[in-house]
């Protein structure tokens, strides 16, 4: 390279414009996130004060706080946890600890890839179907944390089954030539290595449960409750929907609570995805394999 | 590791301690209080919503709880008994009825409030009047330019609320087939259906090519009203309280609450404080027409 | 004691074997009420007027192909966007960025892949579509376009994050052989690590196209859901109304068991089969390449 050609100076040329312009694209894809980020910050942080965390909404919703909305996507997310963290973590053991590779196993990752493709609005409709009218939940906390946890199954499932078989094959050899059985080596050496990946995995699914909306729509979401749900089988008031009723459904909404609200759901959701994220590389970081 | 088998254990327990525990809060305060459910027309939801805050005040003891949804919805949960009153921006329709007297009910009609249906443009919008002849064709799609109504040479956007609104099935009937049962005039293709009222005034505070409707209440002073006539030679009348009550205005309707049979008790209280001179103050707040008595 | 560790242990087993073969057993049923609700459609409505350019469920007309073309062309308008910048970018962070910056982007997506669609929706109609009426001299800004600016931006990080693996799995070697070889940084990428990554990242982009199609509360903010017809690429510019929207916004005032109620069901049978094809046809390119890659290794 010490007699630099006029071809190679083109071919460097070309480089050149080609790795800027795949900046700017970076750069294009990026710099959006963090305008929406700081956009919504700016303008939804004067809301927040403790009445609006903690009120309930006075006014037609016009004034007063949002917190029976908080409450219910904290419990929605709570009980989409609850029916999808075993089913997940117990179909990506069997995936990875369990499963022959044959046909059957093949139909199951297939079924995975496409339940994680099938529409929110989708989920929605098989919800009001299933839960909804068939077992007769009604509207329910109960019709929405089963609807939103079979959709988050494929996140928890994929991402828990890959922590599964980073863990190296020696350690299940050395357990299970010591004597243990194959769940006690999986319970006790699998599951524990595996932990960090699983526990990303698992808030990021919730992640998305917390933040959809279409699921919701037809299972659980009410306009205005005056009063937190009692029972799992009652309605409740949700963060992404009551953002979607005050920014489309309310006459005179002041932008202020709006962004207020926004703000409130990208914090409940984006602190998932940095809890998520942080175990993650922690996690990397002092792995000893 | 320990902590691994109890996490979940902790979390289940928390959920249902979380429950239970509203549970008994709602026990008590059930045995002394009574719970109206409250269901129906998005038109409403926010009326509604200010009279049960208000009501609330006054009788700490009485639960309201106001859910949308739109009036179908809640007339079929009135048919089905799962509310004690339905809001509705239509009247009840008689296969309605008929379906609550086959489940052993029969809706009884209350018209809570009148609302007028404003028409509404950019405020930069030269356009003052129109005849309801002009918003028909305008909306059917054979007037595509503000010229052609003596405004700018712009394109016109037409904007609706979404099919299943009883605010959209209104103007259909009285606005774009003017109240004619076998005129097939329908939307133009193009019509954007808006999800809510709060679409329809965002793009029309900021577009002026935009025509919309809505209920007076979603009106701000960020947009025009249209002044309109009934036909072309009569007066041009802009929708107010007045000109609603004595029928001058042509787009207007009652708006109702439905009971399933005579109310009684909590609901036949509320439902006479909705109609006293405490509440319908409150209706004019929030921009309806309150009812004369 | 023995006895009841043999006891947990098989009724464990017999939990993870259920719940692994849970995802089709979900599939199945999800599939099952779709058709059940859905079906009752072919009998009500003449297939004729099922697949007709008029949608308009109160007086009747249900004509669900105005939803299909604008499901289509929304979802066309963000592959265009999503695919180059999300390839781009996926190149860019794989191959280009230095570490640190690596570290720094890869989050910085996961962030966007995280954000509810009702908040890109809500600024979607406060700022993108006023801007784009101005920018473009739109008679309005809900349009297609706006849906398709959203839905690229939602689908982005899917595409992202499926071909930055498919490039990251591209053997070192690959690329050493062609640096040695005299190529610049830039043929090796262009020449030797795309190809090489072709099939994942083929399968980003049927992802991302799954992810764009399936998307409704932003769409149905900022579409302006005008059962339209798209006759051409043209229709970018005007409003459209997609078939997820049609859903999300009938469904809630609809009567159960209704003519209505059964064709939104079917509407989520067309989408359930879109997406069905799409994911299946992206998992047989993975499959496949594993085959060749296994022919290559053995």
């Amino acid at each position: 390279m010490i007699k630099a050609t006029s071809t190679s100076t083109t071919r460097y040329t070309t480089q050149r414009i080609g790795f800027g312009l795949l900046t700017a694209m970076t750069l294009f894809t990026v710099l959006p996130i963090l305008a929406v980020v700081i956009y919504i910050l700016v303008l939804g942080t004067p809301a927040i004060n403790g009445e609006f965390i903690s009120g309930f909404p006075r006014e037609g919703m016009r004034a007063g706080g949002i917190w029976p909305a908080i409450v219910g996507t904290f419990y929605l997310t709570l009980g989409t946890a609850i029916f999808a963290v075993p089913l997940g973590i117990g179909a990506a053991i069997y995936l990875s600890e369990y499963a022959p590779e044959n046909r059957w196993t093949r139909l199951i990752r297939i079924a995975i890839i496409n339940l994680a493709g099938i529409p929110s609005v989708v989920y929605g409709l098989f919800g009001l179907g299933l839960f909804v009218l068939f077992l007769q939940f009604g509207t329910s906390i109960l019709a929405g944390s089963l609807t939103l946890s079979i959709m988050t199954l494929p996140v928890i499932i994929s991402t828990t089954e890959e922590a599964l078989r980073a863990v190296p094959q020696a350690f299940r050899t050395v357990s299970i030539s010591l004597g243990a059985t194959k769940w006690q080596t999986i319970r006790r050496i699998v599951l524990p290595q595996a932990l960090p990946g699983t526990l990303t995995g698992v808030i990021l699914g919730l992640e998305r449960a917390a933040g959809e909306t279409a699921p919701i729509l037809f299972t659980v979401a009410a306009f205005f409750l005056p009063r937190l749900p009692a029972s799992p089988l009652d309605a409740t008031m949700a963060l992404p929907y009551h953002l979607f009723v005050i920014s489309t459904q309310v006459p005179g909404m002041p932008v202020k609570i709006q962004y207020g609200t926004a703000l409130v759901l990208l914090a409940f959701v984006l602190g998932m995805n940095f809890i998520a994220t942080t175990i993650r590389s922690r996690a990397r970081a002092r792995r000893q394999w | 590791m320990k902590y691994l088998r109890i996490l979940p254990f902790i979390i289940f327990l928390f959920f249902l301690a979380g429950c239970s525990n509203q549970d008994g809060t709602a026990d008590t305060s059930s045995a002394s209080a009574d719970t109206i459910e409250n269901k129906g027309s998005d038109t409403i939801v926010n009326l509604a919503l200010a009279w049960a805050e208000e009501y609330q005040h006054v009788h700490p003891d009485i639960r309201i709880s106001v859910t949308g949804g739109g009036s179908g919805t809640g007339i079929a949960a009135l048919i089905n008994g799962t509310v004690d009153i339905a809001n509705a921006s239509r009247q009840i329709k008689t296969e309605e009825i008929e379906a609550a007297q086959a489940n052993g009910g029969d809706p009884i009609e209350f018209v809570i409030a009148r609302d007028a249906i404003a028409v509404i443009v950019h405020l930069e919008n030269p356009v003052n009047e129109l005849t309801l002849q002009q918003i028909s064709d305008i909306y059917s799609g054979k007037i595509d330019n503000w010229l052609e109504v003596g405004g700018e040479d712009r394109p016109i956007v037409r904007l609706s609320r979404e099919t299943n609104s009883g605010t959209h099935v209104y103007f259909l009937e009285e606005v774009l087939r003017l109240g004619a049962k076998d005129n097939p005039t329908l939307f133009s293709q193009n019509t954007l259906l808006l999800p809510s009222s709060e679409g329809i005034s965002v793009e029309i505070r900021q577009n002026p090519n935009a025509i919309g409707y809505d209920g007076l209440g979603y009106v701000t002073d960020e947009m025009k009203v249209i002044a309109v006539a009934r036909e072309a030679d009569t007066e041009y009348i802009l929708p107010s309280a007045e000109t609603v009550n004595n029928g001058q205005y042509p787009i207007a309707r009652d708006l109702y609450m439905y009971t399933n049979g005579e109310p009684t008790g909590a609901v036949e209280a509320y439902l006479d404080w909705i109609l006293s001179a405490a509440a319908q103050p409150i209706v004019t707040e929030l921009g309806f027409v309150p009812v004369l008595h | 004691m023995d006895n009841s560790l043999n006891w947990r242990e098989k009724i464990i087993t017999r939990f993870i074997k259920v719940s692994g073969y849970s995802a089709i057993i979900f599939v199945g049923l999800i599939f099952y009420f779709l058709l059940r609700e859905g079906l009752p459609t072919l009998g009500e409505v003449q297939f004729n007027s099922l697949f007709a350019t008029r949608w308009y469920p109160i007086e009747d007309y249900f004509g669900i192909l105005p939803l299909i073309g604008g499901s289509l062309i929304v979802t066309i308008g963000a592959t265009l966007i999503a695919v180059p910048f999300g390839v781009g970018a996926a190149i860019y962070i794989s191959e280009i960025a230095p570490r640190w910056m690596r570290e720094i982007l890869k989050p910085l997506v996961e962030v966007l892949g995280g954000l509810p669609s009702v908040v890109l929706g809500f600024l979607g109609i406060l700022i993108l579509s006023p801007y784009l009426r101005v920018f473009l001299d739109l008679p309005t800004g809900l349009t297609a376009l706006a849906g398709s600016l959203l839905l690229g931006g939602i689908a982005i990080p899917t595409v992202v994050s499926v071909a930055e693996d498919a490039l990251d799995a591209v053997p070192k070697s690959y690329r050493d052989a062609a640096l040695a070889l005299g190529a610049t940084e830039w043929q090796t990428i262009w020449r030797v690590t795309l190809p090489a990554a072709r099939s994942g990242v083929l399968t980003a982009v049927m992802l991302g196209i799954g992810r764009a199609i399936g998307e409704t509360m932003t769409v149905m903010m900022v579409t302006g859901n005008a059962p339209v017809m798209p006759g051409g690429l043209g229709a970018l510019f005007e409003p459209a109304r997609t078939m997820t929207a049609t859903i999300a916004a009938e469904m809630g005032e609809v009567a159960n068991g209704s003519v209505h109620y059964h064709v939104l069901f079917f509407i989520g049978i067309v989408l359930f089969l879109i997406s069905l094809i799409v994911n299946v046809t992206a998992s047989a390119v993975v499959f496949r390449q594993h085959k060749r890659q296994e022919r290559i290794l053995s």
